[in-house]
């Protein structure tokens, strides 16, 4: 394990010099805070931002992503068969990522990348990217990663965990891809690593101490399906959704999408976009049907499948990092942290 | 105005214990800083969970429809802002609920706080806000501020001029004085004032950070329709991606589908996550229908909107 010390004077210089080699994303202004998103040269990553409102998923998952693409003019060979988009799957590093986001991009790996299916698109975006994550100094209100199995130093997912100290970064740099990143950057002052652990470890436990959510999820796993699915509660869960996609959107974690396909001209495309669970089209069936026909049909699946059926079928906890983007962006404050404790303490009488 | 949340409190209880309404919808108090939730209380023992503050900026007719009113005829009653409450007679105006099974408890509101204005004077996230009267006092890990309503109020609420509900069957507080506008609309003419490229560019900007979540629209009382046009597949009026064309479709449409109806109660701002201002659409229609129609919609139960009748003196000549 490495630990470099990068003088905030030198950063920019080697993130500029990085670009030989990288395609550098990170959080910028926007009218709404800040977004991550691909940087032109010259524009710089705000290192101190807040919590983005959107989450890095879009870096890896963009929300409308060109997948095949076929040519319709009847005069040329292949029309009509799709072939897949031309993409750029060049090292990219994205900097000033939050520890619960590298972990949130672990989480969905098991849906993109697991022994029955690689989503070719995801895995070559993965594959090409360097994650440089930044420990969070004071999480904010919302922030509970620490009880999901992160934390706002967690180095999980990350290839580079940074701590902010004033005027330098201290990094530590955790694989191979994080090395040669660093080595692009030309990064290179080495610190003492016990000295360098102990700062991490202080910054940590100083940061821990501004969560002050302790949620449990425990007894979730026990629980059986039906019970859960049947609790008399989600009427009240569900009263004030107004069933957008904020929250599905939001979140670092929800990876559902759909499949669109449109012409123009003698050009198709398909791409898939992101798709939320909220919409009642989620589920709509060509016959008309609806298994979720009433809004509390979709908002019990959004938190059984990320509280329960994640938790059954995959055995690494619940779908959620704790970034608190959901519940900072619910336009009526449906908290993701009560409805975890309300079916976590749920006993079917 | 909090302390109207007591009178609100009393009449829900008086309500409960008389047995007249089956539930009362209103706020419940919010699980982070400046935010509430809307609630439907149904006994007398949980009017204590009942809030009324600066952050009620949702619009509670969005929680009356013909398909979640009791089906034995029975009362709901609502807390209505002077919106709020022109939204429910919207709905009665266009039949969608009876006047008879909504009760409309009547605030008089001296507007909503905007958020967002409160957040941009802190560097960090806001850990705590408390309002006393028209002062709130904001709290973060680096600063301490105490801000008056009047400097962070929302733009559509400094720009009211039904603060009181034209329609209710009780009120809970003295009327508060309207106020009169010399120029009621200066965003509009600020817009309409720009040549047409620059306009575009405008709304352009405007809705180019736009996630197509639907939240402007599903926060929005006017929006019942079983099925929203976006959401048709079949035929698929409008693509679903990112591209500009699709999102300004939305907007657009969304927009003249309320015109004539809208009370500018800017809820729609209120819950888009990404900062949209689509209230700079819907104005403008508002402006339109006052300005050609002397219509502001949601004033009166027996009066028909403008877009659903004939009137021989329509400023418009092709209708003639």
């Amino acid at each position: 394990m490495n630990f470099i010390t990068i003088d905030k004077s030198n950063w920019t210089k080697g993130i500029e010099k990085s670009r030989e080699t990288y395609q550098i994303f990170g959080p910028v202004e926007d009218k709404n805070g800040c977004r991550i998103e691909p940087l032109e040269a010259g524009v710089q990553p705000i290192m101190d931002a807040d919590v983005t409102v959107m989450s890095p998923k879009s870096v890896l998952f963009p929300q409308t992503e060109t997948i095949l693409t076929a040519d319709l003019d009847e005069s040329k060979d292949d029309h009509h068969i799709m072939k897949r988009a031309k993409q750029q799957y060049t090292p990219r590093a994205v900097l000033g990522i939050r520890p619960y986001d590298a972990r949130a991009i672990q989480l969905v790996k098991l849906n993109f990348d697991n022994p029955d299916y690689q989503d070719p698109y995801w895995c070559d975006a993965y594959e090409a990217t360097t994650f440089v994550g930044l420990g969070v100094n004071r999480p904010g209100p919302c922030d509970f990663s620490t009880s999901t199995g992160c934390g706002p130093f967690s180095e999980e997912g990350l290839d580079v965990l940074l701590a902010d100290l004033d005027d330098r970064y201290l990094a530590k740099v955790l694989t191979p891809k994080g090395e040669a990143w660093a080595a692009a950057c030309g990064f290179d002052a080495g610190a003492d690593a016990k000295e360098s652990q102990a700062l991490f470890d202080i910054l940590r436990k100083e940061a821990e101490k501004n969560i002050s959510t302790d949620l449990a999820f425990d007894k979730l796993a026990q629980k059986s399906i039906l019970d859960l699915y049947e609790a008399p509660f989600w009427d009240d869960v569900a009263f004030s959704c107004i069933n957008c996609g904020t929250c599905t959107y939001v979140c670092p974690t929800c990876w559902c999408f759909d499949i669109q396909d449109e012409t123009k001209h003698k050009k198709a495309a398909r791409f898939r976009i992101w798709d939320t669970c909220m919409s009642p089209l989620f589920t709509s069936h060509a016959s008309g049907h609806n298994p979720r026909e009433s809004k509390v049909h979709r908002v019990r699946q959004r938190f059984m499948h990320k509280l329960k059926y994640f938790v059954d079928k995959y055995d690494q906890g619940i779908m959620c990092v704790g970034c608190g983007r959901c519940v900072a962006s619910c336009p009526v404050n449906i908290d993701i942290r009560e409805v975890c404790k309300t079916m976590n303490n749920y006993e079917k009488k | 105005m909090d302390t109207c949340i007591e009178k609100i409190k009393a009449i829900c209880t008086d309500l409960f214990s008389k047995g007249e309404v089956e539930k009362v919808i209103g706020f419940a108090g919010g699980s982070i800083p400046m935010a509430t939730r809307p609630i439907a209380v149904t006994s007398e023992a949980d009017v204590e969970k009942l809030v009324f503050n600066a952050f009620c900026g949702l619009n509670l007719a969005n929680y009356v429809t013909k398909n979640n009113l009791p089906k034995d005829g029975a009362k709901i009653a609502v807390v209505a802002k002077g919106c709020d409450a022109r939204n429910l007679v919207t709905h009665m105006v266009e039949n969608q609920v009876p006047r008879d099974q909504v009760y409309i408890i009547g605030v008089p509101c001296t507007g909503m706080a905007d958020k967002r204005r409160i957040a941009q004077r802190f560097e960090d996230e806001i850990t705590q806000c408390t309002q006393d009267g028209d002062t709130f006092t904001v709290t973060s890990a680096l600063q301490q501020e105490v801000i008056a309503k009047k400097d962070v109020l929302r733009h559509n609420c400094q720009y009211c001029t039904h603060r009181n509900p034209p329609v209710y069957d009780v009120m809970a507080g003295e009327p508060v004085e309207e106020q009169i506008l010399d120029q009621p609309f200066p965003d509009v003419d600020h817009i309409a004032s720009m040549d047409p490229e620059t306009r575009w560019d405008h709304f352009a900007e405007l809705t180019k950070n736009c996630i197509r979540c639907y939240a402007c629209r599903n926060a929005c009382p006017l929006c019942y329709c079983p099925t929203c046009f976006v959401d048709e597949s079949s035929p698929q009026w409008v693509g679903k991606g990112q591209d500009e064309t699709d999102i300004t479709t939305f907007h657009f449409l969304r927009a003249f589908h309320c015109a004539g109806r809208c009370t500018d109660c800017g809820a729609c701002v209120e819950a888009c996550p990404m900062g949209i201002n689509v209230r700079d659409f819907t104005r403008k229609l508002n402006k339109d229908a006052l300005d050609l129609f002397g219509w502001e919609a949601g004033m009166d139960l027996d009066r028909r909107p403008p877009l659903d009748v004939y009137s021989p003196d329509d400023p418009d000549d092709f209708i003639k």
